[in-house]
C-alpha cells in the first residue's frame, strides 16, 4: 500500500475537473505570452533584416511601376514586379546634385523553372556599383558573382552547385540566402551580365510581354544614398521635380515609418499580455483560495497525522507547480503549432516581413513563458498556503462543523 | 505521561465589558500510561478547545502541556509536528477523510507523510480495519463512505502508529448504538494495552468504560 505518486499529483488526479480547468487556464496564459512575443518577434526581425538589406535612401522607379502597384509592396515585401525605363533617364537622374552612391537593379519575371513552382523574380545588379544586395549575399556567405552564377533565396528548392535554367539558358546556383520573410526569399539574384543574357533571350523567345525592350539601354529601378550634407528629402525633390516620368520614393522613411507602427502595436501587445497575465493570476489566486478553503479539512488532518507547517506549504506549492507546468508545456505546444506553421500565412495577412527567430530564441522564449507560468501557479497557491498553514490546526478542524 | 499545567484559552469575541471570552478557564490535569479518560460536557463547554489544547493542535493563551516531561508548545512546528506524528493519535470531530486516497492509503497516512512504509505497518492496517469492519472498504474513495464507516477509517488511522496517546472528539457521535458499544470496548483494550485514551462524548453509557470521568462546564473542568 506504498502511495503510488506522491500525494500532490493524487490530489490532483483525484479532482479532475478542478485540474483540467486549471491547466487550461495556464497553457492559455503561456500561448498568450509565447503567440505575442513571437508574433513581435518576428516582425522585429522581419523588418529589421529588410533594412539591413534594403540599405539605400532612395528607390527611383518609372512612374508606371510606381502607379500601378502599391509602393509599399514594393519596399515592404520586396515585391519588385516588372517594369523598365531608359537610360536616359539614368542619365538625367545622375544629373542631380546630392547623390553619394548610385546603383542600377533589373528585373525580370522567370517562367516555371525547375526549381520552382511558381514563377520566381530574377534580380539583377552591378557588383561594380551595388551597395545594398553584395554585402547581404556575403554575410550569406557567398562571395563574388560570376557571369552565369546565381544567388537563391531561401525558400527556393535549389541549393548550391544546382544548375537552373531560365529562358534556355542555364545558370549555376553560387550560394543562397538568409530567410528574410519577404518575397526576396523566393528571388534569384544575378549580376548585371547575367540578366541582360536572361532578358535578352525571353524577348527573343517571346516569352517577355515587354517586346521592344532593349536590355543594354534599359534599367528598372535606380537605388541611390544620398552624399554627405544632403537630405534624402532633397534628392527626392530633385529628382521627382526634374526628371520626368520617374517616381523617387524614400525607402528607409517607409520602412521606419512601419517601425513606429510596430512599436505601437508591440507596446499593445504588451499591455494585452500583462492584462491576459493579472486576470489569470487573480483567477489562479481565487481558484487556489477556494480549494483551500474547501480543502481545509483535508489540511487539518495532515497537520493532525503529523505534517509540518512547511511539509503542508509544499503540499499545496507542488499541486500549483505541477499545474503550472503541465498547463504551460501544453501551451508551448500549442503556441509553436500556431505561430511556425502558419508564419506566412501571418506575414500575407499582415503584409509585413516576418521572419521567425531561431530555434535558441524561441526556446528561451518558451522557457521564460514557463518559468513565468510556473511563478504565476506557486505565487497564487503559496499566498493561500501560507495561510493556511499559519493557522492554528485546532482552529482550522472546527472551521466548516 | 500527559500533564497540562494551569491552561487556558481564551478567543476574541464581543461579549458585554470585553472583547475576550474565556473558552477553557484555569485548569490542571494529568493522566497515565493505560488510563482511559472521558470528558463530557453540553455543547459549546469547551471540551473540543481543551482536547486540542492538550493535543498540540491549539496554543493555550497561558499554561503549559507536558508529554513525557517535555513541553510541547515549547517545541518547533517541526519538532511538534514529528512529536504528533510518533506519539499520538487524533480523531476529530466531524468527517475527515483525504479525499483523493483510498481507504487503506488514508490509514496509513501517519506511515507515508514521513517515509516510513513499511510491510508491518500494512499488515498492522488490515489488521485494524479487519476489527473496524471495513477490510471490504479498503481500495474505496472516502466519497463513498458512510458516515460511521468515516469514523472508524479515522480512529484506525488515529491507531496505526500504535500511538501512546489517543484523544478523541467525539467519536461515536454519528454512529448507531452496536459500533458505539464496539468503538468504546475496542478504546478499553487500546487502554489495556498501555495508552493513554482521552474520550470527548455526549454518551452516558461511556462512564462505564472510563477509569477516570470528568465535566466540563462552561470551561471549568472537574472531575467526577
Ligand atoms: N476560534 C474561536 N473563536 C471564538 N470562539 C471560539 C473559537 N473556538 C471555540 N470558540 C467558543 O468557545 C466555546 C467552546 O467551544 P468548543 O470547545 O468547541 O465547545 P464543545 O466542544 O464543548 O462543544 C464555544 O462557545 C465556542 O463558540
Ligand atoms: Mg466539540
Amino acid at each position: 500500500m506504498k502511495l503510488k505518486k506522491n500525494l500532490p499529483l493524487r490530489n490532483l488526479l483525484g479532482r479532475p475537473v478542478r485540474t483540467t480547468v486549471l491547466v487550461i487556464l495556464t497553457a492559455l496564459l503561456s500561448v498568450t505570452f509565447l503567440c505575442g512575443t513571437l508574433v513581435i518577434t518576428s516582425l522585429r526581425k522581419g523588418l529589421g533584416s529588410l533594412e539591413a538589406r534594403l540599405g539605400a535612401d532612395i528607390m527611383v522607379v518609372p512612374y508606371e511601376a510606381a502607379t500601378k502597384s502599391d509602393l509599399q509592396n514594393i519596399v515592404l515585401q520586396g515585391n519588385t514586379g516588372y517594369f523598365y525605363m531608359d537610360n536616359s533617364r539614368l542619365e538625367k537622374i545622375m544629373k542631380c546634385d546630392g547623390i553619394g552612391q548610385l546603383s542600377c537593379q533589373f528585373f525580370l519575371a522567370s517562367a516555371s523553372s525547375g526549381c520552382c513552382s511558381i514563377p520566381v523574380q530574377i534580380i539583377g545588379f552591378d557588383p561594380e556599383t551595388d551597395f545594398t544586395i553584395s554585402p547581404w549575399i556575403k554575410k550569406s556567405g557567398g562571395g563574388q558573382l560570376k557571369d552565369m552564377d546565381i544567388v537563391v533565396g531561401n525558400d527556393l528548392n535549389a541549393f548550391v552547385g544546382d544548375t537552373l535554367k531560365f529562358y534556355g539558358v542555364e545558370c549555376h546556383v553560387a550560394a543562397k540566402l538568409d530567410k528574410t520573410g519577404t518575397s526576396f526569399d523566393t528571388a534569384v539574384f544575378t549580376n548585371e551580365n547575367t540578366i541582360k543574357k536572361l532578358i535578352k533571350s525571353s524577348v527573343d523567345l517571346k516569352m517577355n510581354s515587354f517586346t521592344n525592350i532593349d536590355p543594354d539601354k534599359t534599367v528598372s529601378c535606380v537605388l541611390i544614398n544620398a552624399a554627405e550634407g544632403y537630405t534624402p528629402e532633397e534628392i527626392i525633390n530633385d529628382i521627382n521635380i526634374h526628371v520626368k516620368k520617374v517616381k523617387a520614393i524614400q525607402t528607409k522613411e517607409m520602412i521606419s515609418g512601419v517601425s513606429d507602427s510596430l512599436s505601437g502595436v508591440s507596446d499593445v501587445t504588451g499591455i494585452l499580455i500583462s492584462a491576459v497575465w493579472i486576470l489569470g493570476t487573480v483567477i489562479f489566486l481565487l481558484a487556489f483560495t477556494m480549494s483551500v478553503n474547501e480543502r481545509k479539512k483535508e489540511f487539518a488532518i495532515l497537520r493532525v497525522t503529523g505534517a509540518s507547517r512547511k511539509k503542508l506549504a509544499s503540499i499545496v506549492l507542488q499541486e500549483a507547480v505541477i499545474t503550472g507546468i503541465t498547463g504551460s508545456i501544453i501551451g508551448i505546444i500549442i503556441g509553436l503549432v500556431i505561430v511556425i506553421p502558419f508564419s506566412s500565412s501571418i506575414e500575407s495577412a499582415l503584409n509585413l516581413p516576418f521572419l521567425i527567430p531561431d530555434i535558441s530564441r524561441i526556446t528561451e522564449y518558451a522557457g521564460i513563458s514557463l518559468i513565468i507560468s510556473s511563478l504565476t501557479g506557486a505565487f497564487a497557491a503559496g499566498f493561500s498556503a501560507f495561510r493556511i498553514s499559519r493557522i492554528d490546526t485546532g482552529l482550522i478542524l472546527r472551521g466548516d462543523n | 505521561m500527559l500533564r497540562a499545567e494551569k491552561i487556558s484559552k481564551e478567543f476574541i469575541r464581543e461579549t458585554k465589558g470585553t472583547n475576550r471570552f474565556a473558552a477553557v478557564q484555569e485548569t490542571d490535569f494529568e493522566i497515565s500510561d493505560g488510563q482511559l479518560a472521558v470528558i463530557t460536557g453540553r455543547s459549546g463547554s469547551g471540551k473540543t478547545t481543551f482536547l486540542n489544547m492538550l493535543a498540540g493542535l491549539l496554543t493555550p493563551t497561558d499554561g503549559k502541556v507536558f508529554l513525557d516531561g517535555t513541553d510541547i508548545y515549547s517545541l518547533s512546528d517541526r519538532e511538534l509536528s514529528r512529536l504528533r506524528n510518533q506519539k499520538t493519535g487524533f480523531i476529530p470531530q466531524g468527517q475527515t477523510a483525504i479525499h483523493s486516497l483510498s481507504v487503506a492509503e488514508n490509514i496509513l497516512l501517519p506511515y507515508t507523510l514521513y517515509g516510513e512504509y513499511s510491510e508491518d505497518a500494512e499488515k498492522y492496517a488490515y489488521e485494524l480495519m479487519e476489527k473496524l469492519d471495513i477490510i471490504n472498504l479498503k481500495d474505496v474513495r472516502p466519497s463513498e463512505l458512510s458516515g460511521g464507516e468515516t469514523r472508524r477509517m479515522a480512529i484506525a488511522r488515529a491507531l496505526i502508529k500504535k500511538p501512546q496517546i489517543i484523544f478523541a472528539d467525539e467519536p461515536t457521535g454519528d454512529l448507531d448504538d452496536e459500533n458505539t458499544r464496539t468503538v468504546f470496548e475496542f478504546m478499553k483494550s487500546i487502554s489495556e494495552n498501555g495508552a493513554s485514551v482521552i474520550v470527548v462524548t455526549h454518551e452516558t453509557d461511556s462512564e462505564k468504560y472510563a477509569d477516570r470521568v470528568f465535566r466540563m462546564n462552561s470551561g471549568i473542568l472537574s472531575e467526577k
